[in-house]
């Protein structure tokens, strides 16, 4: 199951939509694991956005890189993380030009960190479109040792570099392209309660 | 009058206190004995002779000690001072407003001579004499908004206006309430008051928002808002809280009176010439439960708030845990007689504690 629709929240809290075809020069779909599944429905849609569109796909373990292939993008890249597609992410943005639409679906981690380099290239993060797919796992921001730990699943759990006990926040920031993580046991250390599994 | 500076600390030791002259200035920040949100919003145009409304920025006996600790604060985090690139200009106008609101408003601890864009200013408390050339970042030390707020009491959010909102997107931030300029940095004025419990429901952020869009120049605005501290902490921050949280549970009945601290946040609001941006200082004051209780009716009063005060803001707050104890303290302080109404203490008006 790869739609989950996540509770309401506080106003920090990235929203997500649906993707849909939108009039543009050239198109630019960055997607993870069943993100790809996001990029399928909207081919589906509108076959003639692919004559324009790149396809940046971190497929994560996930098979459906041959189903974007056969939509014939302009250009496909696969990339096994978003680190290792980070250059070329900055490249194709950085030679945009205007009317450059762009499409990013797939876990939050991924989705918030490709949006924070479209903001820094200068595109309004109000125009570009989010459909999330798949984990709810979050990208955590260990607000002690600032510190990241990607793919966290569940609430509390252990920064992977200061090892404190952190709770998991609502609080986002977009430059961060995390969730903020609290230590739960600093007034009482060692009171950490079990850990339950995010929106189980 | 000539301020006396205290030798104090707001860490380790915590030698800080309040003289008698700060205890009867000390900002109260409930004017009847209930407390629930509201703007609260007053012009920011003077206010009683020696209180803290009667200048721009305050400046008491605190100063030189708060300053230390602000610099203690930046030398372990330089990250808890940030601006984003665009904002260097509205930085300038925050120190063009702070030097000559110093320099006019207390002549005798400050000096600023304008030739031109040569500038000389001069900081007599802290020592400092620096020439410069106003909008020439490479002639001072710092850049603009760190120079002057590394000279002056509060936290300074520098917030910049475009698309019908306010966006976080400078500050020094060294005495917060528990929040984190670093992660918050770049957000707009829902998103970096979004922890925040009820006041979103109760439509407080939206009227607020609009209040402080149209604040002009020359017309400051003022709110008061407040929290809780164990110890008199400044560096109360999200970044230090595995190592100061713990401090919340060293509180005993016998050490309460002396270890819990009222902690008032006088907000101010200011707008910015050049840059039409908005600073909002938020200037924090410290008072023990033991000295607000030589205040009969503020003694009074603060049971009563404390006592009936919803459970989601003594959570956010950050006392749920303690509030009993809390109230076994406060309690004595309480003979059940009305209060006056308005924040100030009254201290001819009002009768001693009947008990």
């Amino acid at each position: 199951m790869s739609v989950f629709k996540f509770p309401e929240s506080i106003r920090s809290r990235p929203v997500y939509g649906i993707l849909e075809p939108r009039p543009g020069r050239s198109h630019l779909m960055i997607a993870d694991c069943e993100g790809a599944e996001a990029i399928l429905d909207l081919a589906a849609q509108a076959s003639d956005l692919m004559a324009n569109t790149h396809i940046i796909f971190i497929p994560n373990g996930t098979l459906f890189g041959p189903k974007l292939q056969e939509l014939n993008p302009a250009q496909y890249y696969e990339g096994p993380s978003f680190a290792a597609a980070l250059s070329r992410i900055q490249r194709v943005l950085s030679d945009a030009v205007m009317g450059l639409q762009i499409y990013l679906t797939g876990t939050e981690g991924m989705m918030g960190q490709a949006q924070n380099e479209a903001m820094q290239a200068g595109y309004d993060y109000t125009a570009i479109q989010t459909e999330h797919r798949g984990s709810v796992a979050r990208r955590m921001q260990c607000v002690h040792c600032k510190g990241i730990t990607e793919d966290v699943i569940i609430d509390p759990f252990e920064c992977s570099h200061c090892g404190l006990n952190l709770f998991v926040r609502d609080h986002y920031s977009r430059r961060i392209a995390a969730f903020q993580g609290v230590c739960i046991d600093a007034e009482d250390p060692g009171n950490v309660p079990a850990s339950v599994e995010l929106y189980s | 009058m000539t301020i006396q500076f205290n030798d104090e600390t707001f860490r380790d030791d915590y030698s800080f206190s309040n003289s008698q002259r700060a205890k009867d200035r000390f900002p109260f920040p409930f004017h009847e004995d209930s407390y629930m949100y509201s703007i609260n919003m007053e012009q920011h145009q003077g206010g009683p002779a020696d209180s803290i409304y009667e200048k721009r920025f305050d400046v008491d006996e605190h100063y030189i000690a708060e300053m230390r600790d602000r610099a203690l604060v930046l030398a372990d985090d330089p990250l808890r001072c940030q601006s984003l690139p665009h904002m260097t200009l509205a930085g300038w106008d925050l120190l063009e407003l702070i030097m000559i609101s110093k320099s006019e408003d207390y002549p005798e601890l400050f000096e600023l001579h304008r030739d031109g864009s040569k500038w000389h200013w001069i900081n007599k408390p802290m020592g400092i004499e620096d020439h410069f050339v106003f909008m020439d970042e490479t002639t001072l030390p710092y850049g603009p908004m760190e120079y002057i707020t590394r000279q002056t009491q509060g936290d300074f959010c520098v917030l910049d206006q475009r698309e019908d909102n306010l966006w976080m997107d400078a500050g020094m931030v060294t005495t917060q309430a528990d929040w984190s300029l670093d992660f918050d940095i770049g957000m707009n004025f829902f998103e970096w008051h979004a922890p925040v419990p009820l006041a979103h429901e109760k439509g407080i952020f939206k009227r607020a928002l609009k209040f402080l869009l149209s604040i002009q120049q020359g017309a400051p605005a003022r709110r008061l808002n407040w929290t809780m501290t164990v110890n008199p902490l400044l560096d109360t921050s999200p970044e230090n809280y595995h190592k100061w949280g713990v401090q919340k549970n060293s509180l005993t009945p016998e050490n309460l009176g002396s270890k819990q601290h009222l902690r008032v946040e006088l907000q101010t609001f200011f707008r910015l010439p050049r840059s039409n941006g908005l600073v909002f200082p938020i200037r924090c004051y410290l008072m023990s439960f033991q000295d607000i209780m030589s205040k009969p009716k503020w003694g009074r009063r603060l049971h009563r708030v404390v006592r009936d005060l919803p459970e989601e803001l003594a959570t956010y707050k950050g006392f749920i845990d303690k509030r009993p104890m809390m109230l076994d303290f406060l309690a004595q302080y309480d003979d059940g007689l009305p209060t006056s109404f308005g924040v100030w203490p009254d201290d001819h008006s009002e009768p001693s504690l009947q008990k």
